[in-house]
């Protein structure tokens, strides 16, 4: 899903293995969202991510694996729908077969949809490469009644095809001989019509190179306008004869080539899928497909939506963030870590000032590792795991069609759920993840909503648990944030110029969650989100003392006063607000202080509250914007949002006060 | 014989002033034509009109004919709204070339094609030929776009309608290919479609540009 957490989690479990040299090398291609990186593990005994999420791979991965005996190099390749790529992610598969030796190439297929992924097999064919044909999902085919003859697709094809159900390691075996017989390439040529078929002749002959795929695949790239192909061929070969075939090739069509190329590839895919299915059970609705549909109907989805929410709240919010947190940090570090700690330290350390930085108030180990260890890793460990669930049932997509038409408002469109639901659980990593869209407008306004308006989950637990006990201001709450969002969504997508984003995905078949693979995804997002982040809470705490033994952190908190006070706080929160420019946990977990100290209450609580959710999540946050959206972008994102949150806190405050509401 | 083109203009708009002004003479100022013009003396021999000095009239078989040439005209309008897409702005103008070209036959076939329908895109009535009295019972259209399916019927694509090539390429990427059938899952919030085993959720604009035939199961 994310290429930077991926290719972190893959380093860390060794996956990126360079392939050792002298191996036998495979290539795993196919649609997104079969199994490939399922397949993968079975071969090398990797973990990299699998979820039931089209486009969750988005890097290639190499491994090794042992068959008979002998090493096999595989690679792993982000899903693509044709060998003529729309996406990035297809552009980079492709050009892995454009650019790397490979001794075979994998087709990992989804067996339920024949029709649709022979369309890449024939495509594959063309490129003359030894091809196996690996029909995944069996399971999910037999449940359908779908009932496929291998033999008989195997002869009308030339190649051979193997059965698997890769999650149950079913078929494995199969898929290990095949790749090691290596296959030869299919003898079978599948013809167009005929004006296509002469022009492919035509261009064939005159391309000279030698290049890893056939000439008669590049001609059929070629007449389809393949930009990336005719870059390659513009140096080596008499591009301009070539050009002119295909300009009066297209002249005989009224439609584009491509068009007309896919139309006649379905007829020949129609032929061999009705000839090698052998039954199909009439179809009936069953228990997946009713739930499905319930998730995915406006009248019974928002309901569901509610439900999810409610359960998320009921462990993260509730389970992580109140349970977990209070036996950690009472139990755990308030009656053994930190006094234990704190006896050590002014034991070795006679000066205040330098023991100051390790314990007390703001050290790095009262406060740095206390809060990173018992505040925050429960919180997002928490709902790393409900997020993962989520994500293998398969529900995201269809909670991105039913969200299509709010987000089309604010300029984005339904795939943009998946940064924005993670956002939820860490507004650093959902950054990244904006690179998954698909125009640069969306991804602008995505990192903007994200730093402004989503509260990630360390910020969230603390500030649920502020406002525990009281309903209203959970609400209004709630309401402000929610009209944050598409407020500043709307004017953006308004302001910012570019195309406005089409929405079309597919929704993957619901699928039971695998326990293992839920755990082996948070921990490698957990553990991701600590070598990103520990070290900028001991980084903040190292501020925080210097600030303090120089002063700077009293005078900064003198300017800070004033627009505390303008928007009606106490001017203790003005510490609260600076704490909140490192970390906006941090500043919410000051407020935490002031709340018990009696200090806040009420509308200035709710007030603060509002402010300092709004500020930009963290540093780890801001430095990825900068790498992501470049220095201008980031900074002109900080300097619109520390005044914006100002004034949304104050209007809240206006309207409250004005209303005379007490909370 | 085939009338001219500059003919039918003629009758066309004696029709209009006829039908829609309730003028049956119009004069020759308003006609903006000669009294000796070919297209008139081709039209006088026909019989399709007689002149005086006030002006011009339509005869019976002028006022037939001239029903028919109206009728083209506004189907080919609807062909270029509905299924080619083209802006409000060309149409009339494409219109009125197709219109000449159109035979009794085509025009037949495009009106059922069409659905038969009763009015042109500027709400103006389409007179009725030989094969709307004939499908009077059927009244659907034969290639609709897929956005006006109704929730749980089928349709088999008959062609994609997009002039952006990476959009349509999108559509072709998910199964969405003429010949195909597709079920309508859903249409609200976003449309759903069946394709084979798979579900595919797109949104209107995507959706639209699928043009299916509807079939009978359905
Ligand atoms: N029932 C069943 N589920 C499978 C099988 N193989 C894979 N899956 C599930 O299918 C989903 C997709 O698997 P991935 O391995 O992530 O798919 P991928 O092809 O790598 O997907 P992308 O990374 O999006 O290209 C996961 O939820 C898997 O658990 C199978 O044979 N049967």
């Amino acid at each position: 899903m994310n290429t930077r957490t991926k290719r972190k989690e893959a380093s860390c479990h060794g996956t990126t293995d360079e392939i050792i040299a002298g191996s036998k090398r495979v290539i795993l291609v196919g649609n997104p969202n079969v199994g490939k990186s399922v397949v993968f593990g079975n071969l090398t005994g990797n973990y990299v991510t699998v979820s039931n999420y089209p486009g969750t791979t988005v890097e290639v991965t190499r491994g090794n694996g042992r068959i008979e005996e002998k090493n096999i190099g595989i690679i792993d390749t982000p899903g693509m729908y044709s060998f003529l790529p729309i996406t990035e992610e297809e552009s980079v598969a492709r050009a892995i077969l454009l650019n790397e030796d490979s001794d075979a190439v994998i087709h990992v297929a989804d067996a339920k949809s024949l029709e649709r992924t022979l369309h890449l097999t024939l495509q594959l064919m063309e490129t003359g490469l030894p091809l196996i044909l690996n029909l995944n999902l069996m399971d999910e085919a037999d449940r359908l009644g779908i009932k496929i003859d291998l033999e008989k697709l195997q002869s009308k094809l030339g190649i051979p095809v193997v059965a698997t159900i890769a999650t149950e390691n079913k078929g494995m075996d199969n898929l290990r001989r095949a790749i090691i017989n290596i296959p030869k390439k299919s003898d079978k040529i599948f013809r167009y019509d005929a004006t296509i078929e002469p022009a492919i002749t035509k261009i064939t002959r005159l391309i000279r190179g030698n290049y890893r795929i056939s000439n008669r695949a590049l001609a059929l790239l070629l007449l389809q306008d393949d930009p990336e192909i005719n870059d390659l061929l513009e140096k080596e070969e008499n591009k301009a004869a070539i050009d002119k075939i295909v300009e009066e090739t297209k002249k005989f069509f009224s439609e584009p080539l491509n068009y007309l190329i896919t139309i006649q590839r379905q007829k020949i895919i129609n032929e061999i899928v009705k000839e090698s299915t052998i039954a199909v059970r009439p179809e009936r609705v069953g228990f997946r497909e009713r739930l499905s549909r319930i998730m995915m109907s406006p009248i019974t989805g928002l309901p569901f939506l509610l439900l999810v929410m409610y359960g998320l709240y009921e462990f993260v919010g509730v389970f992580g963030a109140q349970v977990a947190v209070d036996y950690l940090e009472k139990t755990i570090f308030g009656n053994y870590i930190n006094p234990y700690v704190t006896k050590i330290v002014t034991m070795i350390i006679p000066w205040k000032i330098l023991q100051d930085l390790f314990v007390n108030d703001y050290g790095i180990i009262t406060l740095g590792v206390r809060y990173a260890i018992a505040i925050i890793m429960p919180i997002v460990a928490t709902f790393f795991i409900a997020f993962s669930i989520i994500e293998d049932t398969g529900y995201l997509p269809r909670l991105a069609m039913l969200i299509d038409r709010v987000f089309k408002k604010i300029g984005l469109n339904g795939r943009a759920v998946i940064p924005v639901v993670l956002g939820f659980g860490c507004d650093t990593m959902a950054t990244m993840v904006t690179r998954t869209l698909e125009t640069r407008k969306e991804k602008v306004i995505a990192t903007l909503l994200l730093a402004l308006a989503i509260p990630c989950s360390a910020q969230l637990g603390v500030i649920l648990v502020l406002l525990s006990g009281n309903i209203d201001m959970l609400w209004i709450f709630a309401g402000v944030m929610a009209l944050v969002f598409m407020l500043v969504g709307f004017l953006a997508s308004k302001i910012i110029p570019g195309e406005s984003p089409l929405f079309y995905m597919e929704v993957p078949p619901l699928r039971w969650p695998k326990l293992s693979n839920v755990f082996t995804k948070t921990y490698t997002r957990v553990e991701w989100y600590f070598k990103e982040v520990l070290p900028l809470f001991i980084l903040a705490s190292v501020f925080i003392w210097i600030g303090k033994i120089t002063k700077l952190f009293d005078l900064a908190v003198d300017l800070l006063s004033y627009p505390t006070s303008w928007i009606g706080l106490p001017k203790e929160a003005a510490t609260a607000f600076l704490f909140g420019f490192f970390r906006r946990d941090f500043g919410a977990a000051g407020l935490y202080d002031l709340k018990n100290e009696g200090l806040l209450t009420g509308v200035p609580l709710l007030v603060s509250i509002v402010t300092i959710a709004l500020f930009m999540p963290c540093i780890a946050q801001f430095s990825i914007t900068i790498k992501e959206r470049g220095w201008k972008m980031a900074l002109g994102m900080a300097a619109f949002i520390f005044p914006f949150a100002f004034l949304v806190g104050f209007l809240v405050n206006l309207v409250l006060t004005t209303l005379g509401v007490t909370l | 014989m085939r009338l001219s083109d500059n003919a039918e203009e003629i009758l066309e708009y004696l029709w209009r002033m006829n039908n829609e002004m309730d003028k049956e003479v119009v004069n020759w100022e308003e006609l903006k034509e000669d009294k000796d013009a070919p297209e008139i003396k081709e039209l006088l021999d026909l019989k399709y009109i007689s002149v005086s000095d006030d002006g011009i009239r339509l005869r019976d078989d002028g006022l037939k004919e001239a029903e028919k040439t109206v009728r083209r005209h506004r189907l080919a309008e609807r062909l270029m709204v509905d299924v080619f897409d083209l802006k409000e702005s060309l149409v009339e103008d494409t219109a009125c070339r197709f219109e000449h070209l159109l035979r009794r036959e085509v025009q037949d076939s495009i009106c059922t094609l069409l659905g038969h329908p009763n009015y042109c895109p500027h709400h103006k009535p389409i007179p009725p030929g030989r094969c709307c009295r004939k499908a009077e019972r059927v009244v659907k259209p034969i290639v609709i776009r897929s956005t006006e399916l109704e929730k749980g019927s089928k349709g088999i694509v008959a062609f994609l309608h997009i002039q952006n090539s990476n959009k349509l390429q999108k559509l072709m990427a998910m199964g969405i290919l003429p010949g195909i059938q597709i079920e309508i899952v859903q249409k609200f919030p976003s449309y759903v479609f069946k394709v084979g085993q798979t579900y595919i959720a797109l949104d209107k604009e995507m959706a639209r540009a699928v043009l299916v035939r509807k079939s009978d199961d359905g």
